[in-house]
């Protein structure tokens, strides 16, 4: 059953003016629970525009979205219950902290919901830890701690709402590619963890294909498509068009197909790869 | 949205006015504030009005623009109405109650008044109207650059000015932001008792703080890194250069002055 549905969803900024444009153009979209679901387009696509609807920060031009089959918008009063279940995690997160103490911070979504204090300090725990936040670091001034902790201890405030859709935009942006590796697979322990569905938007082919289920991609304010990853990375030539990439993996074992080398298609990650030339090797060398 | 406040009061329409050296209308401008207040008699406003209308047909600003400046300074009108209406006491007693006492001279006054500040404010705010707050910056450090003599800080006035329009716009989207994000956390912005609202606020200012110091700091290490060493011997894109328009607008000004002048002494002669 589909937890997050729209409906013809459709976004016109500055309507009426000079300045109009439409970023968001009738997306219908069913999303599962318990995924991890990657978001990719090219800049300016209408990714973010579409991920602030998802929460009720934006109100759709036209079109409906539903949220367990309730339309967010019939009853203003309860957006902001809306938000509890849909956390929205920004580009830069860190830039949004502003308590005295890391465990502060991370505890006023929570506190916003009106929990009890255990259940606070349960959650601010649970989350801190899943993300590798030393307990030390949560009686500290988010404002001492590096930028990769600072990147964490936003992300926990939102994960610590336990919300039922969790949306990262580019949670990995300026992080180096140890931190982002370690980042990536904190989220999806989070997510199989949770049983949460997780959209995470970002530019990196290789991380949506080792980490996410689904993909949904945007072009032109319209939804290109909404599939299986691998499906989508079939469609090489459709992504070039759109000024996208497939893996640079993919783009390897592709010509190395070409080629003449009997390798399989559908391979998406560097550890699959490594996996079918290591077979391929092998049995050249009993054939040898 | 925060986006939709108009920055200043600049009102970008091609005409005579706007392409006028900046310098040259403050100039003007402080000479027109001088006709108001070259004397105390209603020829002063009347001629005043004359030259408000001429320019502000000639600077094609819509009429309801100056309206608009005025309604901000309503109470201060208000008040001195008041202050002048029960403070004087010349001439005939018109109405008077207890120790309230209007008279003639105090109507006369009052309305005198009301009218020199309806008309100072609409002409001054030709001024902003029609030219952009970085020119405006630009003309005020020509115009102040003798200070420079006396170690005053022009360059550097001047400059701070500048940068601080020019990071109006970039806070606005930085406020807007921050502020989807802690929504997004479940802060509640916009009800609530008038406490609780102050309170809202904190994680808005907060990180809008700490931005704008950031900002700064980076800023400043980007102008040190193209080695800006203040004023001396800075040369700029748009150089200020006054033409025979200039030249004649300012005649006009002070024609206009002029005319106040010698007509202010035949009538108190």
């Amino acid at each position: 059953m589909a937890i997050l549905k729209t409906e013809g969803l459709t976004y016109v900024y500055s309507a009426g003016t000079p300045f109009e444009k439409t970023a968001v153009d009738h997306v219908e979209l069913e999303l599962e629970a318990n995924q991890m679901i990657g978001v990719i387009g090219h800049t300016g696509s209408g990714k973010s525009t579409l991920m602030q609807h998802f929460n009720g920060l934006l109100q759709p031009t036209s079109g409906k979205i539903y949220l367990d089959n309730r339309d967010i918008w019939a009853d203003k009063s309860r957006l902001r219950e809306v938000r509890f279940q849909v956390g929205l995690v920004f580009q830069y997160p860190e830039y949004q902290l502003f308590e005295e103490t890391v465990y502060k911070d991370i505890a006023f979504g929570p506190k916003n919901m009106n929990l009890g204090e255990a259940e606070i300090r349960t959650r601010v725990l649970e989350t801190a830890q899943m993300l590798g936040i030393d307990k030390k670091l949560l009686e500290r001034s988010p404002f001492a701690l590096s930028g990769g902790q600072k990147r964490r201890a936003a992300i926990a405030g939102v994960m610590a709402m336990r919300p039922k859709i969790l949306i990262l935009d580019e949670p990995c942006a300026g992080l180096d590619p140890k931190g982002r590796n370690l980042m990536l697979h904190q989220i999806r322990d989070y997510q199989k963890k949770t049983g949460s569905t997780v959209l995470l938007v970002s530019h990196s082919m290789e991380d949506v294909a080792e980490f996410t289920e689904k993909l949904l991609v945007m072009s032109q304010a319209k939804l290109f498509c909404y599939e299986e990853t691998n499906l989508v990375f079939r469609r090489s030539e459709e992504l070039k068009a759109l000024g996208l990439q497939v893996p640079q993996i993919a783009s390897v074992m592709q010509m190395l197909r070409k080629k003449g080398y009997e390798l399989p298609e559908d391979l998406y990650t560097v550890a699959q790869a490594k996996q079918a030339i290591l077979n391929l090797l092998r049995k050249d060398g009993k054939s040898c | 949205m925060l986006k939709d406040i108009t920055l200043g009061q600049y009102f970008p329409v091609d005409s005579v006015i706007h392409k006028l050296d900046p310098r040259f209308k403050i100039i003007n401008t402080l000479l027109f504030i001088m006709m108001l207040f070259a004397g105390n008699h209603a020829v002063n406003l009347v001629i005043g009005a004359v030259f408000v209308i001429l320019v502000q047909g000639l600077s094609k600003i819509p009429f309801q623009m100056g309206i608009k400046s005025i309604k901000p300074i309503f109470p201060v009108l208000v008040f001195t109405a008041i202050l002048n209406l029960v403070f004087i006491d010349t001439g005939e007693t018109l109405w008077s109650w207890k120790f309230l006492k209007i008279t003639e001279g105090g109507l006369q006054t009052s309305a005198f008044m009301i009218g020199r500040i309806i008309l100072l404010i609409i002409g001054s705010s030709m001024l902003t109207y029609t030219t952009s707050p970085i020119l405006l910056t630009d003309a005020i450090e020509s115009l102040l650059s003798p200070l420079k003599k006396v170690k005053f800080p022009v360059h550097e006035m001047a400059m701070m000015m500048s940068i601080a329009l020019r990071f109006i716009p970039t806070l606005i989207e930085e406020t807007d932001k921050i502020m989807a994000a802690q929504k997004a956390r479940g802060a509640m912005l916009d009800n609530g008792k008038l406490l609780d609202r102050v309170k809202a606020m904190i994680p808005i200012l907060i990180p809008l703080f700490v931005s704008a110091f950031r900002r700064a700091e980076e800023l400043a290490t980007a102008m040190e890194c193209r080695c800006y060493q203040g004023g001396e011997g800075r040369t700029r894109l748009r150089e200020l250069k006054a033409t025979w328009k200039d030249y004649c607008s300012l005649t006009v000004c002070g024609l206009f002055l002029l005319l106040i002048m010698i007509l202010n002494s035949i009538i108190s002669y």
